[in-house]
């Protein structure tokens, strides 16, 4: 047996068998053929397989993911059928009397050189659409297995470097218990994905792929971060006791869905949910959400080739408003830049992308964006109970331009007849220490905050949160952090107005007591956190809790911290 | 042979989700159907054909269909490009 520690992304245990989701082996020789009829129809019969294929992992992430990402699929479904290109490997293959892989390879090359080369972002990725549809027809000629996560018929364990979007679209989530990955952390697309299936997840293991081989047996332990290979029947069944208490402590929590959060001592406080796009609704809702504390909307942006229309938006928004059924929903505008690109907005390149041009920033330079947003929000803010949230905002003069840019757009839309909402809040993502420290003057003008930790800790530190090597100054609990965070809101509270959070902090066990005794009013987390921390704070005395902050914030070190949270709260 | 000209309105042009369509309907029929664009020509029922003629909105084209089902063929590309907002 082995053993690997990585990063628990993902809450929870599963043990089944590994699937690797490695690339197979699509090398072949070059071939003289005589019979070139039975290599054409040869050639047909891999177009016949790669179609059924093809056909079926469109279907799955239809019903998985939504016809919006189903879409690729559709488009790689007609690049295997297009005349264009088959019609030469079969001309290839009669007269020039090579082999299918040959052709195919010859001729698709061709193609994919010939979009690389054409100066439109949207044409050169379509150049990856041909390489992908080529390799899975090469695959059924060769006949080796293409890896296909959507054709997995039995429980497994997902083992890979890393997993991409497309990757996850496949995955049967009936049949996927958990997965584990070489690289990647927290915050990374694999372990936010899997936090969003519930299913277990262990990341940056660094050498998974290498000591883990198809059908080993393997333990994911989400909680600790740690992955057993061909582990021994004693750890099985240790292992399979803590995944029945760790499920039936879910049964428990899950009969919390319904009630609101209040303290042992009857302080309420709302949990709301972080989101990316309308289909994360229905975990919101079925782990009983009590708003939207974030929805981050740049995922409209990602993954396509030009600026997602008004109406696209508006759809969009008024899809999460008309969700949560008057719930609040508060909608951070376009958080672009630093670690999330847009390639066809070609920005140059910077040195520092996260103290860069980047969020509001941006959208004050290019306005066009920004008050293309801004109305399919306000038409949309009719449906629901909508709140505005601008990220990134530094100083009171941003958030100011920001505030007319919206009114302006607001009296437009009034003038030309459209129904806006008269009860939008406007608040702003503190995250930069400089609106921390001032915060009681952003108060006056603000109508709430909403405390990005990630970035506030990254920018407090000094520390590039994606820099493993100063990974070591990511500390919520350090007592520097709290009291920034006790500044903000103290702040709000003072003029009436109201505080959250939506950072990995707001879910965090140890952070969750000192954060209800600094006075926090809505905590957003992962729509999968929410009931355990709803149980968590059910037990807790704020008035206690408030002795507890009021402790650590004059301690010396994050450990200290730390030690006090769990001596208060064992 | 059928044959008809359109102006792209679309404000994306011939892209993605609209050259799928157009593919799409076009393959259903038997006809031999092309587009035209910029003296270029290029098989309707061929995605990547499509896409490379780089349409962008504004544009002239002109679609033909030549076969048994031409007539028809032409109707229901047209029916599409109207119904979808993409060209008139």
């Amino acid at each position: 047996m082995a053993f690997l520690q990585g990063i628990a992304a993902s809450n929870g245990i599963a043990i089944a068998k590994a699937y690797r989701l490695v690339e197979p082996n699509l090398s072949f020789e070059n071939k003289t053929i005589e019979d070139t009829t039975s290599e054409v129809a040869r050639f047909q019969a891999a177009i016949e397989k790669s179609k059924a294929e093809l056909e079926a992992i469109r279907d799955r992430a239809q019903v998985e993911l939504g016809a919006d990402k189903a879409a690729i699929f559709e488009a790689h479904l007609l690049v295997l059928t297009d005349p264009e290109l088959n019609g030469p490997i079969e001309d290839k293959i009669k007269t020039e009397k090579v082999n299918a892989e040959a052709a195919l390879k010859d001729t698709a090359d061709m193609f994919v050189m010939m979009f690389e080369q054409m100066d439109n972002e949207y044409m050169k990725e379509r150049a990856a659409d041909i390489r992908d549809v080529t390799k899975r027809v090469l695959s059924h000629l060769l006949g080796v297995q293409l890896v296909n996560p959507s054709m997995i018929a039995e429980e497994v364990i997902i083992v890979a470097e890393d997993l991409t979007p497309s990757d996850t679209a496949q995955l049967n989530r009936q049949y996927v218990l958990g997965f584990t990955t070489d690289i990647g952390g927290r915050t990374s697309h694999s372990a936010i994905m899997a936090r969003s299936m519930e299913i277990p997840a262990v990341v940056g293991t660094k050498t998974a792929t290498e000591e883990i081989n198809n059908g080993d047996l393997v333990i994911v332990d989400g909680l600790k971060g740690e992955v057993h290979i061909n582990p021994t029947p004693e750890l099985v069944a240790e292992y399979r006791k803590i995944h029945e208490q760790f499920e039936a402590q879910k049964i428990e929590w899950a009969k919390l869905v319904n009630e609101k959060t209040v303290s042992a001592d009857d302080h309420h406080v709302e949990l709301a949910a972080n989101i990316g796009t309308p289909n994360d609704l229905k975990g919101v809702i079925a782990n009983g959400g009590e708003g939207v504390g974030l929805y981050r909307t740049e995922f409209l942006y990602m993954g396509r080739d030009q600026l997602p229309t008004e109406e696209e938006q508006f759809d969009a928004y008024k899809a999460v408003l008309e969700g949560m059924n008057g719930k609040p929903v508060v909608v951070r505008t376009l958080d672009i830049g630093g670690d999330k690109e847009l390639p066809y907005l070609q920005l140059p390149k910077e040195l520092n992308p996260f103290l860069g041009f980047r969020a509001i920033r941006l959208c004050l330079e290019e306005q066009d964006i920004f008050r293309t947003q801004l109305r399919a929000l306000l038409r949309a803010s009719s449906y629901g109970n909508l709140k505005i949230m601008f990220p990134m905002i530094a100083t009171l003069d941003e958030f100011r331009e920001a505030k007319a840019i919206l009114e302006e757009e607001k009296q437009k839309l009034i003038a030309a007849g459209q129904t806006v909402s008269e009860r939008i809040e406007l608040g702003i993502m503190v995250e930069i220490p400089s609106t921390a420290v001032l915060a009681d003057q952003f108060a006056k003008e603000v109508d709430f905050f909403s405390i990005g930790t990630n970035d506030l800790i990254q920018y407090t530190m000094a520390a590039d949160r994606m820099n493993q090597r100063v990974s070591y100054l990511y500390q919520p609990y350090s007592p520097s952090i709290l009291r920034l965070v006790k500044m903000v809101i103290d702040a709000a509270h003072a003029e009436g107005k109201w505080a959250g959070m939506c950072g990995e902090m707001a879910g965090d066990e140890t952070a969750i007591p000192l954060l209800l005794g600094l006075g926090l009013d809505e905590f957003s987390m992962s729509a999968t956190s929410i009931l355990k921390a709803r149980s968590q704070i059910k037990k807790l005395n704020k008035s206690e809790m408030e002795s507890l902050a009021n402790q650590v914030l004059n301690m010396q070190t994050t450990a200290q911290v730390i030690e006090a949270v769990n001596n208060a709260t064992k | 042979m059928a044959e008809k000209q359109f102006k792209v309105t679309a404000d994306t042009g011939i892209h993605a989700r609209p050259a799928t369509l157009l593919v799409q309907t076009a393959s259903k029929f038997d006809s031999e159907i092309n587009l035209e664009y910029k003296g270029k020509k290029v098989n309707l029922k061929s995605i990547m054909g499509v896409m490379s003629l780089g349409i962008g909105q504004g544009a002239d084209i002109a679609i033909s269909a030549e076969g048994s089902d031409s007539e028809e063929a032409l109707r229901s590309l047209e029916e599409l490009l109207k119904k979808e907002g993409l060209a008139e």
